[in-house]
């Protein structure tokens, strides 16, 4: 299992790296998927199970498929076209793939493997609710209040016209 | 293990700085930014596994919520920065009309 950890770390670092330095945002997208799921791996083996499921479903799921919304917004007309046309090369969606690959082999080796030995006592999603909903109470309800407001501005900034002759 | 989480965290908190710092791109300095805040989530995931207690993955989930409102927010922003200058260099918006 440290094995797990460490290689798993390894890829959190290289992609995030490589997602720094691509020019093509969703490149850079990709390499950002990678690391979030290498992650949730790192959270799976520290014994936080709850956690790494909504790193995978919220973090690599919902907040990068909005980002992937917003670039292909941007991209429009004839460079777009270019950009895709160069999308359909292997070798750019080569890198991504082999790092994922890693991860699945880490993920069937967990599976397969029952020892348990040298990782902190996990801790399971029935202590995390317990201790949710009944001393951090006021915390659920502030980010309740706290996405209310992200949903309220994100509508107000993006709803409204640019005038002609504003700029 | 938990000294080479925090390690890890550690180095992925710096790599997100180091994005917010040299890329121009809007977009690429938001997934800088997220970067960082799950760089803080692993932090609290390895404390909490430090004690096995639940509040490390508590603090991740309200941490979690806080990327959410703040992602949607800032995407906004940054459509009604390319309406405005059609391009997402951060440069472009050094001045202010006040």
């Amino acid at each position: 299992m440290q094995v797990v950890f460490y290689i798993s770390g390894a890829i959190a670092i290289l992609a995030t790296i490589l997602m720094l330095t691509r020019l093509n945002a969703v490149h850079a997208l990709l390499y950002l998927v990678v690391s979030l799921l290498a992650i949730a791996v790192v959270f799976y083996v520290l014994g936080a199970a709850l956690a790494a499921a909504l790193e995978v479903i919220i973090y690599a799921g919902a907040i990068m498929v909005l980002f992937i919304f917003v670039v292909m917004l941007l991209n429009l007309g004839e460079t777009a076209a270019n950009e895709e046309r160069r999308l359909l090369n292997a070798s750019m969606w080569v890198g991504p793939s082999i790092l994922s690959a890693v991860l699945i082999a880490e993920f069937v080796y967990i599976l397969s493997e029952e020892s348990h030995a040298n990782i902190p006592a996990p801790v399971g999603p029935k202590q995390v609710a317990a201790a949710l909903y009944a001393p951090y109470l006021i915390g659920v309800e502030l980010a309740s209040m706290l996405l209310l407001a992200g949903i309220v501005g994100a509508y107000h900034l993006g709803f409204r016209k640019v005038r002609k002759g504003d700029s | 293990m938990i000294r080479d989480g925090f390690i890890l965290a550690g180095i992925l908190f710096a790599l997100g700085t180091a994005g917010v710092l040299v890329r121009r791109n809007i977009i690429f300095m938001l997934m800088s930014i997220e970067v960082m805040l799950n760089a803080a989530g692993l932090a609290f995931i390895v404390a909490g596994a430090r004690w096995s207690q639940p509040d490390g993955q508590i603090l991740f989930l309200f941490i979690l919520s806080m990327a959410a409102a703040e992602v949607s927010v800032g995407l906004a922003l940054v459509l009604r920065f390319y309406h405005q200058y059609k391009l997402l260099d951060a440069d472009a918006a050094n001045k202010m009309r006040g």
